[in-house]
């Protein structure tokens, strides 16, 4: 099974283990693989890759692809390529980012909220009750139009629409952890709330902010392609996937210039589904039923 | 005399329904007092539900009791800040009856038996992993098992980890829930003995909760009877077992077998189930089962009266009680 040098699997910890069983799973490989070949591209282009994405050559408006441009170029003589390597950067830097920002406000808030009174609690779930009863579009759209386009609005709109639900499961987990023997023994050692928190509280976590990060991430690189499609986003001439599918929307340009959308669209997809299956490995692998296997 | 380490009045815990639902206070624990000596071993029985690991762990204030006083060293600790309570756990360890849930999935057993040198800042890093070593080895198990995780040992191998790690706070006093009853009737007498060496050897005082008669008498100084959250019966270990008081606690050691036959006690059953804490009967709380219940029985609460030295029984029927 595994080479003799290796650790039996009941010698590890539980994360070990979780990723043990991950890199078991093909679809979760596959899905890694393509988003690490999409992310090297994404960050080495310039490096190797001639046209920079505002570069405008007037000879070679919509022209369709070619040996010099792959993927072919703009109304206005941009090679599409480059700015679809730079609508990723950007794309995959608003996703990363805001994911990171509502990791961080949902993890706090689901901690505060389990650790104080029922008075305190009770009005921050109610809150986050709101948030997540609101209609996500119109609240995206009423946000969006608030705090304007741009990547760091997009990016504190993104993140504002995305912790309620982390911070409800973080809430639920710590809640359910703070009655575990192993918790109740620390505090009978004189732990602290950081002590509880960071020793106990983040690192039985870890599945819940794993797998929220990863489907999140995902989620929020078509939540800012939307955005920006409907023009409250990134705005031009700063390229985004979701503009440059904006940019190709005229009738025109979707019948005769395919190239302009098919790629950023086809970019945005294979991503998105990428994540996804990585998402759903590591939820698999870190399913507690699978450590009885 | 010598002031006693441990010393609870009046412990009184009444657990509120969770939330904002109606439900009924649940009365668990109804004016406890008693003493642990410097050295002793106190045992708390009573069946499931009677308040033990109430008492357990409000004495450890893991549980804010509803009121009373808890004395340790003559401090007393219901009035203590939070953080000069975090100080004097140094002192007090708890262990846990479940040895699955008492350690953490995620930590080892190295950092496992740190963590509480960790938290009250004892000595250096190297210092604490030579104290968390010196604990492991007391409790019999091999210097391997700190890098090793929780999941990979038994159920009796685990709980000396517990032990172990109760002891590597170096305690003045432990408070040790039912510490054998989860496990395999072949590893029980282990763990039991296990204590009794380490109490002995160590000079601890002890709280040993269990619902076994036969466990106390062998590891206990004192033994405390409970009911429904009350004291029925306080006594030394030998005079208790020798002479029972109160009718409750006749019964309890009626339906212990008894090795030997010229001894034989008439076997009492004690009829009917333990009333709710939610809804306890008035008067004496073990009224409902009891065989000598009399009508004044629902009168009053039978205040804890001495009958010899040491020796406490809440019983107000003195012709069958003695
Ligand atoms: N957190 C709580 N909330 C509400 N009721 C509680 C809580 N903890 C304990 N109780 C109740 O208090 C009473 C005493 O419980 P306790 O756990 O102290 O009993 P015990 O003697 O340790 O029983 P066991 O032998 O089953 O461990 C029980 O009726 C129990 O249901
Ligand atoms: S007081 Fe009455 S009911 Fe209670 S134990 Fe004594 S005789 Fe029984
Ligand atoms: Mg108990």
């Amino acid at each position: 099974m595994s080479a003799p040098a290796a650790i039996p699997a009941s010698r590890r910890g539980p994360i070990a283990r979780a990723l043990g069983r991950f890199v078991t799973n093909r679809m979760a490989l596959l899905g890694l693989t393509v988003f690490i070949v999409i992310l090297m591209a994404i960050l080495s282009y310039p490096l190797w890759w001639a046209y920079t994405p505002n570069q405008i050559d007037l000879r070679a408006l919509n022209k369709g692809p070619s040996a010099s441009h792959w993927f072919g170029t703009d109304g206005v003589g941009r090679d599409v390529f480059a700015r679809l390597m730079q609508g990723g950067r950007i794309s995959l830097l608003v996703a990363v980012t805001s994911v990171a920002v509502s990791l961080v406000i949902g993890f706090l808030v689901g901690a505060v909220s389990s650790f104080s009174g029922r008075v305190v609690d009770g009005a921050i779930m109610r809150l986050v009750d709101l948030a997540m009863t609101l209609p996500p579009v119109i609240l995206l759209l009423v946000l969006a139009s608030i705090v304007g386009t741009g990547i760091v609005p997009t990016i504190a709109v993104i993140s504002l629409l995305s912790w309620p639900v982390l911070s409800r499961m973080v809430r639920a987990r710590l809640l359910e952890l703070r009655e575990r023997d192993f918790v109740v023994a620390a505090r009978g050692m004189g732990a602290g709330m950081g002590h509880l928190l960071f020793r106990h509280g983040l690192p039985n976590c870890i599945d819940i902010l794993v797998v929220y990060a990863t489907l999140q991430i995902a989620n929020a690189i078509l939540l800012e392609a939307g955005l920006s499609f409907l023009g409250l986003g990134i705005a031009p001439p700063e390229a985004s996937w979701g503009n440059m599918l904006n940019a190709a929307r005229s009738t025109s340009v979707l019948e005769q210039y395919v190239w302009q959308w098919m790629f950023p669209g086809g970019a945005l997809v294979t991503t998105v589904l990428a994540i996804n299956f990585v998402g759903d490995g590591l939820r698999d692998a870190f399913d507690p039923r699978s450590d009885l296997q | 005399m010598e002031e006693p380490l441990l010393s609870v009045r009046g412990l009184t815990k009444h657990f509120k329904p969770a939330g904002f639902s109606r439900g009924a206070v649940v009365r668990a624990l109804e004016d406890v007092s008693f003493d642990v000596p410097r050295g002793k071993v106190v045992g708390l029985v009573g069946e499931s539900g009677s308040g033990k690991t109430t008492i357990g762990r409000s004495v450890l204030r893991l549980v804010e009791p509803t009121s009373g006083e808890v004395r340790f060293n003559g401090i007393d600790l219901t009035k203590l800040s939070a953080a000069e309570m975090r100080r004097q756990r140094k002192s007090m360890q708890y262990i846990f009856q479940d040895p699955f849930a008492s350690l953490s999935p995620r930590m080892t057993i190295g950092q496992i038996l740190t963590e509480g040198l960790e938290i009250q800042r004892v000595g250096t890093r190297q210092e604490r992993t030579q104290r968390a070593k010196a604990a492991l080895e007391a409790v019999d198990l091999p210097a391997d098992a700190f890098e090793r995780y929780a999941h990979e040992f038994s159920g009796g191998q685990r709980q000396r980890i517990g032990i172990a790690r109760s002891l590597a706070l170096e305690p003045q006093l432990i408070v040790a829930d039912e510490p054998a009853s989860a496990l395999d009737v072949s590893i029980q007498a282990q763990i039991v003995n296990l204590l009794r060496d380490l109490q002995i050897r160590l000079g601890l005082t002890m709280l040993f909760i269990s619902h076994d008669l036969a466990v106390v008498e062998y590891i206990c100084d004192t033994v405390i009877v409970l009911y429904l959250g009350r004291i029925m019966e306080l006594a030394p270990s030998e005079q208790l077992y020798a002479d029972p008081r109160h009718p409750y606690t006749r019964a309890l050691l009626s339906a212990i077998p008894n090795p030997d036959p010229t001894k034989c006690r008439t076997r009492q059953i004690l009829k009917g189930d333990i009333p709710s804490p939610a809804n306890p009967p008035s008067g004496c709380v073990f009224r409902t089962r009891c065989p000598y219940a009399v009508e004044r029985c629902a009168g009053v609460v039978p205040p804890l009266e001495e009958v010899s030295p040491g020796h406490f029984k809440a019983c107000i029927r003195h012709e069958v009680s003695g």
